[in-house]
């Protein structure tokens, strides 16, 4: 079938079959793999991308489901040389380790920082308890976020 | 791991949701949010060999004053319910029990509408749903019925609907914005409850519903009927367990899940004593 969405602000349109996963759509259609398969049961949260601005397990997602959506993936974030402030709290809180949960982790605090602006601590934790780390953890994680929601509400 | 072939189609409406459900009978499976129908199919456990997409069906997503009663469209995220405000007000525990699904990504995907016709006796809102005495308004080929949630789960991920009938709304009766208590009990986060128990007070009698303690969600009766008869909450508690035939698995054997219902529901009474 074919299926035509917007990615990271840019028009894809490709033929697949309507078992590909959203994460292999854009993994290996649009060539984006800042996107990582962790646990590929729903679990870790590795996968999360936005889609129409609310987070998803990509690895959980049809493709198909997608289809006309507006998807943000890591690699849309960053404002040319500029990082997100997500991503800049993580690098200044150290909030990763190998690196491998934070693309996920990164998707799912810009979400949830959207739904929940100004968030305690305990909110971060459960905000996020869909993404797992096996390296940090966690308390330089909940650090940059709050970090972030910070920095998110000086500039707005 | 990649789902086994199918084809699929997306429902524009649910006259042609239903026209393909009856074309291709227990051949088709009913897409809602996938958060529990994918993980079945990635592990090829669910091998339909047509997929009718009803998530955008947005006919069947909303929250609606019923008089008596909230309309919940079967559609309707459990992101939705958690933010709602008409729920707030008058049947506030499936608003704060939609809230203790999974994590936010499954919240912002799965359905109230697939949590029911899933039936999963592990699931939060199908016992709460139980203890609230909904109705649920079912459609196929034939026309409209409804069914009570006390004669709606049959057996092990069994229900009242047939493969070709899709859930449209869920009726709960008004029970106001306090009065209730959602004991959950897990280990990990985003998990399932090993055992849960919620405890509903409305029209002065209370209710109670028990998560994972059988094949379906069940009602504690005994529970009930002992604080009906005047039982002091402690008492009442201790029937919680009774009648029910809870499974031994990696989290808990028979006994510490009878042991988990009658605390849950213990504090769970407390709570809203
Ligand atoms: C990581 C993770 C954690 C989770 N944790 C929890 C938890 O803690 N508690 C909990 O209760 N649940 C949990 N879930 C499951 C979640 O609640 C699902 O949203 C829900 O069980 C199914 O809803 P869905 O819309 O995703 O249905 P789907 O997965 O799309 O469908 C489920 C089943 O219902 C059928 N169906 C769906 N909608 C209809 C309809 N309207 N009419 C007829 N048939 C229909 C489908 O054909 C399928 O058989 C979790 C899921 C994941 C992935
Ligand atoms: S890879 Fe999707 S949740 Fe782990
Ligand atoms: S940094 Fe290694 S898994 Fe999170």
């Amino acid at each position: 079938m074919q299926i035509a969405m917007t990615v990271n602000g840019g028009g894809q349109s490709h033929e697949v079959e309507p078992r590909t996963l959203l994460v292999q759509y854009l993994r290996e259609s649009a060539g984006l793999t800042g996107t990582k398969v962790g646990c590929d049961t729903s679990s870790c949260g590795a996968c999360t991308v936005l889609v129409d601005g609310e987070s998803v397990k990509s690895c959980t997602m049809l493709a198909a489901q997608a289809d006309g959506a507006t998807v943000t993936t890591i690699e849309g974030l960053a404002d040319g040389p500029n990082w997100h402030a997500v991503q800049q709290a993580f690098h200044e809180h150290h909030g990763l380790q190998c690196g491998y949960c934070t693309a996920g982790m990164i998707m799912a605090a810009v979400g949830f920082l959207d739904e929940n602006p100004d968030p305690t601590d305990r909110e971060v934790r459960l905000g996020l308890e869909g993404n797992l780390c096996r390296c940090t953890g966690y308390q330089n994680i909940v650090a940059a976020v709050l970090g972030a929601a910070n920095t998110m509400k000086a500039a707005r | 791991m990649i789902p086994a072939a199918f084809d699929y189609v997306r429902a524009d409406s649910v006259d042609a949701l239903l026209a393909t459900l009856t074309e291709h009978g227990d051949e088709a499976k009913i897409l809602a949010g996938g958060m529990s129908l994918l993980p079945l199919m990635k592990l090829r456990l669910a091998v339909p060999s047509v997929l009718v997409d009803a998530g955008r069906l947005d006919e069947l997503r909303y929250v609606r004053d019923g008089g008596d009663h909230v309309a919940i469209g079967a559609l309707t995220r459990h992101r939705d319910l958690e933010t709602n405000a008409l729920l707030a007000a008058e049947c506030a525990v499936v608003r704060t029990v939609a809230a203790e699904v999974g994590d936010n990504q499954v919240r912002h995907r799965g359905t109230i509408g697939g949590s029911v016709a899933h039936g999963d006796a592990a699931s939060d809102l199908p016992a709460v749903l139980l203890a609230l005495d909904a109705d649920f308004v079912i459609r196929g080929a034939e026309g409209e019925r409804v069914v009570a949630a006390t004669d709606f789960f049959k057996g092990f991920l069994e229900t009242a609907l047939a493969p070709d009938e899709l859930l449209t709304e869920i009726r709960v009766p008004k029970s106001g914005p306090e009065g209730f208590s959602y004991q959950k009990f897990n280990r990990r986060a985003q998990d399932w409850a090993i055992v849960g128990s919620v405890a509903v007070r409305a029209g002065g009698t209370t209710r109670v519903g028990l998560v994972n303690m059988g094949a379906i969600p069940l009602r504690a009766r005994g529970v009930e009927a002992a604080l009906a008869g005047g039982a002091a909450v402690a008492d009442a508690a201790q029937a919680a367990a009774e009648g029910t035939d809870p499974s031994a698995d990696i989290n808990a054997s028979t006994e510490y899940r009878a042991h988990l219902a009658r605390v849950l529901t213990r504090r769970a009474l407390e709570a809203i004593a």
